[in-house]
């Protein structure tokens, strides 16, 4: 923790100087800016720190598609539901995928139902426990962007040159620059900047991102997620969007670097490969995805326990969608909070403790 | 059978022949109401809780009453770990319904703790739980009086599981209600937030990870008293246990219609709380204490309840956290960028069981 980031005071007054910013920006876009989060953590910083109704009237702050689960498309969560159902199959997951609800239904049913299915912080611990129990079939769902691919790339390595054979991983993973593209060329897009992921930014580098300015125009700042990076941030973007020049900033220079981690690029490179997937809300997006390589394909659960589920369709009337792609807030979903809360969540985001919908249920 | 397979079984095999040989383990038998049932009470329970209402052994402890008020409270305990850095599942049982009566109030006296044990537990085991109930039982000053001992199949229950019902008198001076909060009541905690529920959820092997801290998991009955009859403007008390400060200010909050004010710099939470549930994206305020409870007081005693906490009761980090506005049953927290946030209740946090 850095706390010297954290003293009040330091945030108090660059709050000051920011919404004196936000109200030129407002004055000069003829209405308040509206700028979009991507990362699910900024979203949950910016809700705990309680930033957005410190800003409330002179700037917007909407969520974007930055929270891996929330992402992660309905189908996919059917074939994991498959997979837990499967023999003497142990599901391995971060915490959060355990509600998200498929069309039939979500892995903490499944437990109830008998399925065996643990929670791990770290996918090496699970290597570990996978050596501890040969007798199980341990399935890691990796679920993530470029800031948890490395560390689930190391596991396969782990469990190759450890001879683990009862390891492996189902790979529904997801890079965020391709998803940005997607998202920038959508004509219905109404925002004015971008605050882009830190933590995914120290894997790929400034430079990954330099198109969302250079192509699309669009003011752009990698940001940390103390609320002072925050606030940090959005004064850089208000300035861009007042007097320019429009730029992909490093916003987050003490972590971020040009070209990021080449280690992690390089592990990442080495046990995964491209692939088109499914986003939810987005659809199809090419090679927005990461598979394993099929030179480990010994450890792909996708090729050890091949599951075809049925197309269903998601539930009536939920928006997670929408809510991804920063078209509405949550509280403009139909379902939310109504029948949708995070007890019996309908959608995606609703679950994941860094889902918007999540967020502003418990916060705003 | 590979050769590491075997090698496995060999291990196994021989674990099992060890615990047959050494280690004496629940039967079924012991559940059975015969001779070994006996046996159970007499070396482990009674040895014990012993006192002269439950040597008795009768169906129901026969014992004076007063006149006056009289609260009863009761709780299972299911704990997984039954074993865990400051406490174990006997001593929470303890103190969780010690703990009860206490804010509401009552100065416990009796309790009694029913057992639903798994066929095969470890003997010595249920003797350290059993001594641990004892010795909080000892500081508590209250005394086990009517038990009970169920033995059930393996895999019927996790190890062992108990459940404890206590009873007491009400203070003479306790006068608790929501009925009595009013616009400027301080809100005030006797200390840290989030141990237990964090030790217990990094005592999982799957999360593969280590710390210092310890479970709060504490009688409070002596403290309370001691504050009852002190402050005669405490007006309510709860302890913040499963849903941490979050959940629990929001049911008072829900129940009076008042709003609470609190105001995040001055929350109690140790540097490793914070920065382990950072890290696991948890949420201190919902996390579970087993010995923190907060307070609810007419402001002209806050800061002289907050100095006797800290000065004679060992709660230095006891704290006033915030205050009690007119409103419509919201909680508010105001940040340390001077934001304003809402906090609601827990809905289902992917947690072990923490209780």
């Amino acid at each position: 923790m850095q706390t010297e980031l954290r003293a009040p005071m330091l945030g108090r007054q660059m709050l000051l100087k920011l919404t004196s910013l936000a109200q030129k920006a407002a004055r000069h876009l003829g209405r308040p800016a509206i700028l979009m989060e991507v990362c699910g953590t900024h979203t949950m910083a910016i809700a705990k720190s309680g930033l957005r109704s410190l800003l409330d009237g002179c700037l917007e702050l909407r969520s974007g598609p930055g929270c891996p689960v929330c992402v992660t498309d309905h189908k996919d969560i059917d074939k994991i539901i498959a997979l837990a159902r499967q023999h003497n199959v142990m599901i391995a997951t971060f915490g959060d995928m355990l509600r998200v609800p498929g069309t039939i239904s979500s892995l903490e049913q499944e437990r109830a139902r008998g399925a065996q299915i643990e929670i791990f912080y770290s996918p090496l611990e699970a290597v570990t426990f996978a050596a501890g129990h040969d007798q199980k079939e341990v399935v890691f769902l990796g679920v993530g962007f470029e800031t948890t691919i490395p560390g689930i790339a190391l596991s396969i390595a782990a469990a190759k040159s450890r001879n683990i054979p009862n390891y492996s991983v189902f790979s529904v993973h997801k890079l965020v620059p391709p998803v940005m593209e997607t998202l920038l060329h959508d004509p219905e897009l109404n925002i004015d900047g971008l605050i882009l992921p830190g933590h995914v930014c120290t894997i790929t580098g400034r430079s990954a991102f330099d198109f969302v300015a250079a192509k699309y125009g669009m003011p752009a700042v990698i940001a940390g997620f103390e609320p002072v990076d925050i606030v940090k941030a959005v004064y850089l973007l208000l300035k861009q969007i007042i007097d320019g020049p429009i730029r992909t900033a490093n916003g987050y220079p003490r972590l971020v670097r040009e070209e990021g981690n080449r280690n992690a690029k390089e592990i990442m490179k080495e046990y995964f490969e491209p692939a088109d997937v499914c986003w939810r809300g987005f659809g199809l997006i090419p090679q927005s995805g990461l598979a394993v390589q099929k030179k480990y394909s010994f450890f792909d659960a996708a090729v050890r326990f091949p599951v075809e589920v049925p197309e269903l369709l998601p539930a009536d009337g939920c928006a997670c969608g929408d809510v991804l792609k920063g078209k509405i807030t949550p509280p403009q979903c139909p379902l939310f909070a109504g029948v949708c809360t995070p007890l019996r969540p309908v959608g995606p985001c609703m679950v994941s403790s860094e889902g918007a919908c999540a967020v502003y249920y418990h916060y705003e | 059978m590979t050769p590491g397979e075997c090698l496995i079984d060999v291990i196994q095999g021989s674990e099992l022949m060890f615990n047959q040989n050494n280690d004496e383990l629940i039967l079924l038998a012991h559940g059975d109401g015969g001779m070994l049932t006996h046996q159970l009470l007499r070396d482990y329970f009674l040895r014990y809780f012993h006192n002269p209402l439950l040597d008795t052994l009768t169906d129901a402890s026969v014992f004076r009453s007063e006149n006056g008020r009289m609260a009863i409270a009761t709780d299972a305990f299911v704990v997984d770990p039954i074993f865990f850095p400051g406490g174990d599942i006997g001593k929470l049982a303890v103190c969780g319904t010690i703990n009860d009566l206490a804010v509401s109030g009552a100065e416990p006296l009796y309790l009694t703790a029913s057992f639903i044990i798994e066929e095969g537990f470890s003997l010595a085991d249920l003797e350290k739980i059993i001594a641990s109930m004892s010795q909080t039982c000892r500081e508590a000053g209250v005394q086990i009086i009517a038990g009970d001992t169920k033995v059930v199949g393996r895999g019927q229950v996790d190890k062992v599981y108990i459940t404890t019902t206590g009873v007491g008198y009400l203070l003479s001076e306790a006068n608790l209600g929501y009925q009595r909060l009013e616009p400027g009541d301080r809100v005030l905690v006797n200390g840290s937030l989030g141990d237990h529920g964090l030790t217990i959820l990094l005592q999982r092997e799957t999360l593969g990870m280590e710390s210092p801290l310890v479970s709060d998991c504490a009688p409070l009955g002596r403290t309370i008293k001691n504050l009852l009859s002190r402050f005669k403007g405490i007006k309510f008390m709860r302890d913040l246990t499963r849903g941490g400060l979050a959940t629990n200010a929001k049911e008072i909050a829900l129940a009076s219609g008042m709003d609470f004010w609190l105001d995040e710099a001055t929350l109690p939470v140790k540097d490793s709380v914070k920065g382990i549930t950072e890290f696991l994206g948890l949420d201190p305020l919902y996390l579970a204490n087993e010995g923190k409870f907060l307070v609810i007081v007419a402001a002209q005693e806050a800061n002289a309840l907050l100095k006797f906490l800290k000065d004679e009761m060992f709660a230095g980090e006891a704290c006033l956290i915030g205050d009690i506005q007119a409103g419509q049953g919201n909680v508010y927290l105001k940040t340390a960028l001077g934001g304003t946030r809402k906090l609601n209740m827990m809905a289902g946090a992917p947690l072990p069981r923490i209780c």
